[in-house]
């Protein structure tokens, strides 16, 4: 089967400052990914070149056999790559509902948007049931907590049916609860979509993830199992940014 | 509840008899000419409204379209007046020969449809051109209150072409009848009105359509409706369009209403105008918009009338009083003191109302 995702000999250079200094990446469908590393790693990079935000200074980006450079971001969603971001971004003078709308009719030619349309689309009603923000389908987002804000960027993900979803640390900021229900909503999602996530927090890594890919100043550092990955002393190096002697028995 | 869903139709109905039946009963012509004309800023105000109100596009420009619609009709009207003759200030102008450019405008269906299609097409080469290129919020802004200003000087560079300084004037004959007579005026009134209504009603049917919340969607985070598969750039150009037609439509409104236009009626200052009676009004609904371009247009007209040189720094005091204390202008004012009442009038508070918080807070914001 071929990769779902292919990144090659991927560099970015901003002012002389390499983000990503040679990054080779293949995911293949239906895969859940995490992305990890101390900060400045490039990992937010890494998805900002996927998703047309930033443009690479060398290599490529291959998405289900087609190359992505020089895409505009909105033509690389239409292609099936969603993404969320760090600081969640909902509208919020539209309702939960409405904005899950909104991202499930992307594909709709613009006049048709103007036609009064009624009724509840199968793909909201669908996003609003896994993210469990039914209830509040009528509010205005903006009166969201920051979990559920989370929750339905990812439904609007949904509801837009990616073939490949990016998720920019989706537990950031998050209560133990919160966190959990997102570990389940993520375990679903992974069901049927191939996964892409960045995150920091070491116990969700360790409860959810299985394969991880390690970035550390712009270069893959180690990939592998959750395990392989904890075990592998560069990792305990640079991660927990001390030497191993001290980094054994933390264990976060 | 059933009611309550009455009330905007009912507030329309209402004020659709008031502009219809009772100023036209009411009103002296004179008073009822200068109704049509705030009426036809209240169509520009409509397309600020959507631009900027809905879709976070300041345009300081509008007197462009609002002119090109303006002298596209005053062009019509020049040539019908003037009967296979040249127009009378190309006469004073020394211009021997009618220039090309004014020749289809004799053609009364060319002209109409040049009134809404030439601003549409200016606007929209412009917008695909600015927008693809992100150009937003102050720069955007600058461009178009830029292209005002350079649009003011090639008319009165133009002398032959476009009567320069004094525009076009003096027109007699509206397809057939005769522009001074009072009936003539009145038919033109109740036109305005119509077309102001019926402008409104479309307009609201797109803020309330998929195609409006994606407005504001942009409006709020660009980027954002980047990354959900729209291409905002197309979006906003076809806004821009769509509030250039509008302008264009006004302007070709306003002449035969006014019996003039000239490059001082939509420079930077009328441009600024139109925006500054939007925020009175409200920019956030369509009716605000509205309600602005009318109170403005009144008050001015009236202001002027008792102290002429007092009007602009009354209007630049109401400009800023309304951007630092009440960004949503009056209709905001209004739907505030409305749910105020509404919930003390019900004893058990009402399901906690969405805190009305005032989108984009203040113009700074705006102009990211």
């Amino acid at each position: 089967m071929s990769p779902m995702l292919e990144v090659r000999g991927l560099s970015v250079v901003f002012d002389g400052f390499r983000a990503i200094d040679g990054v080779d990446l293949t995911v293949r469908e239906g895969e859940l990914r995490f992305l990890i590393g101390p900060n400045g790693a490039g990992k937010t990079t890494l998805i900002d070149v996927i998703t047309g935000l930033t443009r690479p200074t060398t290599g490529e980006v291959v998405f289900d056999g087609r190359d992505l450079a020089g895409l505009r971001e909105h033509r690389i969603v239409r292609l099936g790559v969603g993404r969320t971001f760090q600081t969640s971004v909902v509208f919020e003078e539209l309702t939960v509902a409405e904005n899950l709308d909104l991202a499930a009719s992307f594909r709709r030619p613009l006049w048709s948007l103007a036609r009064r349309g009624r009724g509840v689309p199968d793909a909201v009603a669908e996003a609003l049931e896994t993210t469990g923000l039914k209830d509040l389908a009528g509010r205005p987002a903006g009166v969201l907590s920051h979990g559920q804000r989370q929750w339905l960027e990812i439904g609007m993900l949904l509801t837009q049916r990616p073939r490949l979803l990016l998720l920019d640390e989706p537990v950031a900021g998050m209560s133990k609860d919160e966190r959990e229900r997102t570990g389940e909503l993520l375990t679903s999602v992974a069901n049927d979509h191939t996964v892409i996530v960045i995150e920091h927090d070491m116990e969700f890594l360790r409860r959810y993830a299985s394969q991880v890919t390690v970035l550390h100043e712009g270069r893959v550092l180690v990939e592998g199992s959750v395990d392989e990955v904890r075990d592998d002393p560069r990792v305990q190096e640079v991660y927990l940014g001390r030497r191993r002697s001290d980094a054994v028995g933390t264990g976060t | 509840m059933n009611l309550a869903r009455l009330r905007g139709p009912g507030v329309f109905a209402a004020v659709a008899v008031a502009a219809l039946v009772v100023a036209p009963l009411l009103l002296e012509p004179f008073r009822l000419g200068l109704l049509a004309k705030y009426l036809c800023f209240a169509i520009v105000a409509l397309g600020i409204g959507l631009a900027w109100g809905q879709g976070g596009m300041l345009v300081l420009g509008q007197g462009v379209f609002f002119g090109l619609g303006g002298y596209a009709m005053g062009m019509h009207l020049k040539l019908v007046d003037a009967r296979g003759d040249l127009p009378d200030f190309m006469v004073w102008s020394g211009v021997e020969q009618l220039p090309a450019l004014w020749k289809p405008f004799a053609n009364p269906v060319f002209a109409l449809v040049m009134v809404v299609l030439g601003p549409m097409l200016i606007a929209t080469a412009l917008g695909l051109l600015v927008f693809r290129q992100r150009v937003r919020g102050a720069y955007f802004a600058i461009l178009t209150q830029a292209l005002a200003a350079a649009f003011v000087i090639l008319l009165i560079g133009q002398q032959g072409l476009t009567g320069g300084t004094n525009g076009l004037t003096n027109f007699y004959d509206l397809f057939g009848q005769d522009l001074a007579a009072d009936s003539t005026q009145r038919g033109l009134y109740v036109v305005v009105a119509v077309v102001t209504g019926l402008l409104y009603l479309g307009a609201r049917h797109l803020v309330n359509s998929r195609f409006g919340r994606l407005l504001v969607a942009i409006r709020d985070g660009e980027d954002r409706v980047r990354f959900l598969g729209y291409d905002p750039a197309l979006v906003k150009t076809v806004v821009f369009a769509l509030s250039a037609g509008m302008a264009g439509l006004a302007g070709a409104l306003f002449v035969p209403v006014v019996g003039i236009i000239s490059p001082a009626l939509l420079g930077v200052v009328p441009s600024l105008e139109l925006v500054v009676a939007v925020a009175v009004g409200g920019r956030y609904a369509l009716a605000g918009a509205v309600l602005g371009a009318v109170v403005m247009g009144y008050a001015k007209t009236t202001f002027s009338e008792q102290f002429a040189d007092g009007w602009l720094y009354l209007q630049g005091a109401l400009f800023i009083l309304v951007m630092t204390l009440a960004p949503r202008g009056i209709w905001g004012l209004a739907s505030s003191a409305r749910d105020a009442l509404a919930r003390r009038s019900k004893r058990p508070p009402a399901p906690a109302a969405p805190p009305a918080d005032v989108p984009g807070g203040r113009i700074m914001e705006e102009v990211r």
